[in-house]
């Protein structure tokens, strides 16, 4: 598996912070790999997935995309938000299309199939305020898409919407990104939403934001959330994670977490 | 003063979707009803006005103010075409000065509406100048500009100008910043941005500053064309009052009012039009 992203040892001090967000984090992600990164709010998470995405530039370190540096967003790779963000004033094919817009392309027939994936062909000129939540983040999940990018940059895209209709999503983004062969790095507070997902988790802590931890997914896809498996990697997932980063309200002071993130555990594959 | 058909319809039925009588009373007062009501109401003052006037030995001569000369002479002047001229020159003079303040007050409001350092440079020079009556600007402009045309088109812009531009950087401010995150997310250009986004963003509050700006724009438009010029309302008011014709005054006053009043139903629609908030 070749190289698609790697994380150049990125430390991060926002303005006028005393400590910093993100420190020395350092990480490679293979080509088609579907990664999910787990941590308590406020722990850097949103902050290194703007870095990766090109919005955001780290005070030190540097992203590299297939060895390439990244200094501002591409059609390469492609981010979906919290929020779905959609433009109240065009249709959902005009939202779906737009990547392609700025990129001075015209693909109607990748727009029709991309819409037909997510369900809502028979919605593409209706204008977007009158879809559902989970409509919503379909056609963002189909604008993400449209413009072919290599990678998705996921952050909580799911977290607004209701179990049965996330459950839903993230079947449907996994088994794109595996058709597809698309790198995924999602961002998740969820351990089941990790779980079903992700092949690899990574264990975030905070004060300052570094990787603690990892744990290598050994599940199949489709991946049955019934199943007792499902229900023994999201345990030793849960309980990696209280004790790397603790089960209590307070994050860890430093010294605790950082010898754990030079030997990161990892599971027999 | 019309209603729309659905509108009208829907106020026809009753819950149960009937015919109600309680309801098409209801439709039919605020359709049209009210709007009669207050229509009788200004005449009736206008009326009692030109009584007193005419009742009153000292003001007798002002008599024709009164709305029943004031309406036979308007009938004249749109009967003989005469009430064009002044009308096309006004009109031509306003939507000059309204183009110049669009051509200013957007691309400036966009600037100070994305840039809080530019915002906070021009605050007291634009609340500042904002406070000037256009008028003031009257004796600079006519050594400014070579013909009274041009000069009262300027008039014009610098009342128009301001609600433009502050209407324009409001509607900046309120924009989603993630609406930018995305665009820039999905590789948006500058170019991309202002016209794909910020442009669609803030077209009703565009033409929101744009109504406020004719109505203003309208009042200066009036004494400015007192000065100088030989054409439009303003003069044409000024004129009947030196020949004493105090009905085509009168008769003025009521295209000024009526012009008024359709312009801003105008950009009453352009605000529709450029709405993104899904009506129901
Ligand atoms: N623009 C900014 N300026 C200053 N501080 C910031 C900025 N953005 C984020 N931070 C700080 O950096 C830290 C990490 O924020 P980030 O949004 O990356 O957290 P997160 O892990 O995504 O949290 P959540 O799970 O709640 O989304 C927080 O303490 C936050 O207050
Ligand atoms: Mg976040």
């Amino acid at each position: 598996m070749s190289v698609h992203l790697s994380i150049d040892y990125i430390t991060h001090t926002f303005k006028g912070q005393p400590v910093p967000t993100l420190e020395d984090i350092e990480l490679k992600i293979g080509s088609g790999e579907q990664i999910a990164l787990i941590g308590r709010s406020g722990c850097g998470k949103s902050t290194l997935l703007h870095m990766l995405a090109g919005l955001l530039m780290p005070s030190q370190g540097c992203v590299r995309m297939r060895g390439r540096q990244v200094t501002k967003p591409s059609a390469k790779w492609n981010m979906m938000f919290q929020k779905p963000s959609l433009y109240p004033w065009m249709s959902v094919r005009q939202n779906a299309s737009l990547g392609l817009d700025f990129a001075g392309q015209k693909d109607p027939e990748r727009v029709e199939r991309l819409l037909n994936m997510v369900g809502l062909a028979d919605k593409a000129d209706t204008n977007v305020q009158s879809l559902s939540g989970g409509q919503h983040q379909r056609v963002a999940l189909a604008r993400s898409l449209a413009t072919s990018p290599e990678l998705l940059l996921l952050d909580e895209p799911f977290s607004a919407l209701d179990a049965f209709t996330r459950a839903a999503l993230q079947d449907e983004v996994s088994t794109i990104a595996r058709e597809q062969g698309l790198t995924l790095v999602m961002v998740t507070h969820d351990i089941e939403e990790a779980v079903a997902m992700a092949d690899r988790v990574l264990i975030m802590a905070a004060n300052p934001g570094r990787i603690v931890g990892e744990m290598t997914v050994n599940l199949g896809a489709p991946r049955d959330r019934a199943s007792p498996d499902f229900s023994r990697q999201r345990e030793a997932l849960m309980r990696q994670f209280e004790t790397l980063v603790g089960g209590g309200h307070e994050p860890p002071p430093k010294g605790n977490g950082s010898t754990e993130s030079n030997s990161p555990q990892r599971q027999a594959a | 003063m019309s209603i729309p058909l659905p509108a009208m319809s829907n106020m026809l039925r009753d819950a149960s979707g009937g015919f109600s009588w309680r309801g098409a009373l209801r439709g039919l007062m605020t359709g049209v009803g009210y709007p009669a009501i207050g229509i009788l109401v200004l005449l009736a003052v206008w009326w009692l006005g030109g009584w007193l006037i005419a009742s009153n030995p000292a003001t007798e001569s002002f008599a024709d103010f009164a709305p029943g000369p004031a309406f036979a002479r308007l009938a004249d002047l749109l009967g003989n075409g005469q009430v064009l001229e002044p009308v096309a020159s006004s009109l031509y003079r306003i939507g000059l000065g309204l183009l110049w303040a669009v051509v200013v007050g957007v691309p400036v409001g966009v600037a100070i509406g994305l840039n809080a350092a530019l915002r906070e440079i021009s605050h007291v020079p634009f609340q500042f100048l904002r406070m000037i009556s256009p008028l003031a600007w009257m004796p600079i402009a006519v050594l400014a500009f070579a013909t009274w045309d041009s000069a009262i088109v300027f008039l014009v812009t610098v009342a128009a100008v301001w609600p433009v531009l502050f209407s324009t950087a409001q509607g900046v401010r309120r924009i989603d910043p993630m609406w930018f995150k995305v665009a820039k997310n999905l590789g948006a250009g500058g170019g991309h941005m202002l016209r794909r986004i910020i442009l669609p963003a803030i077209g009703q509050d565009i033409f929101a500053g744009i109504r406020l700006a004719v109505g203003v724009a309208w009042i200066v438009l009036v004494p400015a064309e007192y000065l100088g010029v030989t054409s439009g309302l303003g003069y044409a008011i000024n004129d009947a009052r030196d020949t004493l014709e105090y009905d085509t005054l009168a008769a003025m006053v009521v295209v000024i009012g009526v012009i008024g009043f359709v312009l801003d139903g105008i950009c009453v629609q352009l605000i529709k039009r450029f709405s993104w908030h899904q009506q129901d």
